[in-house]
């Protein structure tokens, strides 16, 4: 079994951190991992703002970085959601405009089903839900929007997260509502995305967790980038880091740091 | 507001003003979080939901690919009937033919029933210059009528206004339009209905004529459809003389068997009821019973156009049941007027940049106003993919391309107002396409990480008048990957 990390390109750039517990997670569990340095982005900024044409090569190369591997694992629901649901979608358009969509097709039809979700990987390949896990926190999870409803995760993220040792689950209040965070909509509409981030930030604290967790750090970016402008103790982490935390981790608590000011 | 949408700000800016105002906000959360909530119960409920919801799509589907046919056996069916048919390429034109057929009459007042239709028209301000006054009967519509307000919600029309407006309202307006309000009137549910109920009874008992919409057109008998709970549809359209009903092109359902799926799903995804109160159904005319004269106008209004798209065209599958309003987090913010048009909400935002264009910055807004979380998409009765043609409609904007207007194939321009963001999205797809480039930017950032900016100058501030920046790690992860590990695994 090949199995290659798809770091995304927030991650790549700003939380190194998650990629590398990613890394630490898979091996602990006996999987080799590989970092074919090809890869980039899947190509969602500029899908969703409606830039498909520019996307078209990033499916080509998303495609070629992983064409060795069996597995393509990725800490991000959103962006396996771009890959699994747009990919198809964007050799159709370009097909249905006249132009060639065939390498288009093949290249979706050849990633789309190797393409994995961190936490649907572990329940549903390697079909684990104890991944050997120390995490002595009180956290809250928010499912993000496309791991909810463009993937269906439902419970895989829940159940890993009950069984991590230490780890004390607080209910979300609201969990299944958006964080206000979408892409571009944080800048076009900011107002709204704030209205919303207030909200879900304000459930957050409710819960008295000490750390918020996501499959997503594209949706961390904006909570944590509130609750720290509010200057709340909750922080974001990713559910990567929590679940490659141990006991034998002489590491600080898996969990972001604040500035490094 | 003066009863138009006409020169509305963009939504970004409509919005932002929306979210400052505590009374609207409290009102809309309460609102649509009580009726998300009844709505999943009543959903639940049905164990054959899922497949309801891929039937009605499909007998949509279906029917709008033959629209054509379905036309013309549905005026060959309503003339049989009785009736009379009358075709409207746009608004004025469907306003017009209303204002004649009124005038014919020799009436000067007409009662209404709810329509999605005629808020799209500009009905009641066409018929007012035309010296005829609508008389509104649907009791959320009355409200907004007496407030000279704008409807705010596709089925709650006054969903943005408490009892306590709602009591002030009847107090100060009532008396203005007819019956007053009953002196010390309060702001119990019970005694504002009652209010309601007194000043329209004057109303029906008085119209000669009554306009209509229709949640549905049968084909095969031309039978006409109005759910409602209220019951003052039900007096609209049997005690006036002559009924009026504007319908969009693509409320037709074929045959009375398909009516049976939507009867299902309108409903529980409306009201969360399992049946509406009121379903009134009528074919043509009927000797001594009901109006004695009927016509239908059909209305196109950039609906044909819409069609033409091969992506956007599924909003018409819409039955304006508003499930996506209730559970839409922006709609809850923002509030229903924010979107400058009769269709507010995730529905709206696809639907009116396709009926009216995206030539106006309001309309080329719309696209923009949603997260794309698929909270709307997940409710929707008849499956319309919002999201993807939120995305679609972002493309026409940023990109132009084909569309069709007036039935004519044109080339759209780009929308004005995007050549920075497309000259960074190039940009950011040239890095994507070329890692080195990616890699040297993130070095560049790594290595000057403690000069950034706590919030950003310019553009950026859209960002960081609210959240903070996330700190910029010293190393990328693909730098340590290489640092660590290049040599041995990977590429």
């Amino acid at each position: 079994m090949r199995v290659a990390l798809f770091v995304t390109c927030i991650n790549d750039t700003l939380h190194p951190d998650t990629g590398r517990a990613v890394i630490t997670l898979l091996e602990r569990l006996g999987v080799e991992v590989g970092f074919p340095e090809e890869q980039s982005c899947c190509g969602q900024p500029q899908f969703n703002t409606g830039y498909r044409h520019l996307t078209e090569p990033l499916v080509r190369r998303y495609e070629r970085a992983f064409r060795d591997y069996d597995y393509v694992v990725t800490p991000s629901g959103s962006c396996a959601a771009m890959v699994r649901d747009n990919y198809p979608r964007i050799a159709e358009r370009a097909a249905a405009e006249g132009r060639d969509g065939r390498d288009l097709a093949e290249a979706a039809a050849r990633a789309v089903p190797k393409t994995y979700e961190l936490t649907e990987f572990l329940a549903d390949v390697l079909k684990v839900t104890d991944v050997g896990a120390y995490y002595p926190h009180t956290v809250t999870y928010h499912p993000t929007c496309h791991g909810l409803r463009m993937l269906r995760l439902g419970d895989r993220p829940r159940r890993l997260l009950e069984h991590v040792k230490g780890l004390e689950l607080r209910e979300l209040p609201g969990a299944e509502e958006c964080c206000g965070f979408g892409g571009t909509f944080a800048v076009k509409n900011p107002a709204v995305s704030a209205a919303m981030g207030a909200d879900k930030v304000r459930a957050v604290r409710e819960t008295g967790a000490e750390a918020v967790c996501t499959v997503d750090n594209s949706c961390l970016l904006h909570i944590g980038g509130m609750l720290r402008r509010e200057g709340a103790a909750a922080r974001p982490v990713h559910i990567a880091e929590i679940l490659a935390a141990t006991e034998a981790d002489t590491r600080k608590p898996a969990g972001r740091e604040g500035s490094p000011r | 507001m003066s009863g138009t949408y006409l020169g509305m700000p963009a939504f970004p800016a409509a919005a932002a003003s929306s979210t400052q105002d505590g009374r609207l906000r409290a009102n809309l959360r309460y609102a649509t979080h009580t009726i998300r909530d009844k709505r999943a119960k009543a959903v639940a409920e049905l164990d054959d939901w899922a497949r309801l919801r891929a039937a009605g799509a499909a007998v949509k589907d279906r029917t709008l690919r033959h629209l054509d046919h379905y036309l013309e056996q549905l005026e060959e069916a309503v003339t049989a009937a009785g009736g009379q048919v009358h075709w409207a390429a746009d608004a004025a034109e469907a306003n017009a033919i209303v204002a004649r057929l009124v005038r014919e009459t020799g009436e000067r007042e007409v009662v209404k029933v709810k329509s999605m239709a005629t808020q799209e028209t500009g009905l009641n301000r066409a018929l007012a210059e035309a010296g005829i006054s609508a008389y509104e009967t649907d009791l959320a519509e009355l409200i907004v009528q007496l407030g000279d307000d704008l409807p705010s919600h596709i089925l709650v029309p006054a969903i943005h206004r408490n009892r306590g407006e709602i009591r002030d309202i009847f107090r100060e307006q009532m008396g203005r339009w007819g019956r007053a309000a009953p002196e010390g009137l309060s702001d119990a549910p019970g005694e504002l209905a009652e209010a309601a109920r007194l000043h329209l009874r004057e109303k029906f008992l008085n119209a000669k004529v009554g306009i209509s919409g229709a949640n549905f057109m049968v084909a095969e008998t031309g039978t006409l459809v109005v759910v409602e709970s209220e019951g003052n549809g039900r007096m609209c359209l049997t005690l006036p003389e002559t009924l009026i009903s504007v319908v969009g092109i693509e409320k037709i359902v074929p045959t009375w068997q398909d009516l049976e799926i939507f009867l299902q799903l309108l409903p529980r995804s409306s009201t969360a009821e399992r049946m509406n109160p009121y379903t009134s159904m009528w074919t043509g005319t009927t000797d001594g019973d009901g109006p004695r004269t009927f016509h239908l106008v059909l209305l196109d209004n950039g609906r044909t156009d819409t069609l033409a798209d091969t992506v956007g065209r599924q909003a018409l599958r819409c039955i304006r049941c508003s499930a996506c309003l209730n559970v839409c987090p922006v709609y809850e913010r923002a509030g229903g007027h924010a979107y400058g048009s009769a269709y507010p909400g995730p529905i709206g935002a696809i639907l009116t940049p396709q009926l009216r264009g995206t030539a106006s910055e309001l309309d080329a807004s719309l696209p923009y106003a949603s997260s794309l979380c698929g909270a709307c998409y997940e409710v929707c009765p008849v499956a319309i993919d919002i999201p993807e043609v939120l995305v679609h409609l972002r493309e026409r904007v940023v990109q132009g391309g084909k569309v069709t207007r007036r039935g004519v194939k044109t080339v759209l321009k780009p929308a004005k107002g995007h050549a920075a963001e497309r000259a960074a999205m190039r940009a950011a797809g040239f890095a994507f396409d070329h890692p080195g480039v990616l890699r040297a930017g993130q070095r560049l950032a790594g290595r000057t990480r403690r000069l950034h900016p706590r919030r950003l100058p310019g553009p950026g501030h859209a960002w960081s008048d609210t959240r903070d920046l996330p700190p910029v790690p010293a190393e990328s992860f693909r730098d340590w990957w290489r640092r660590t590990r290049g040599e041995e695994r990977g590429k």
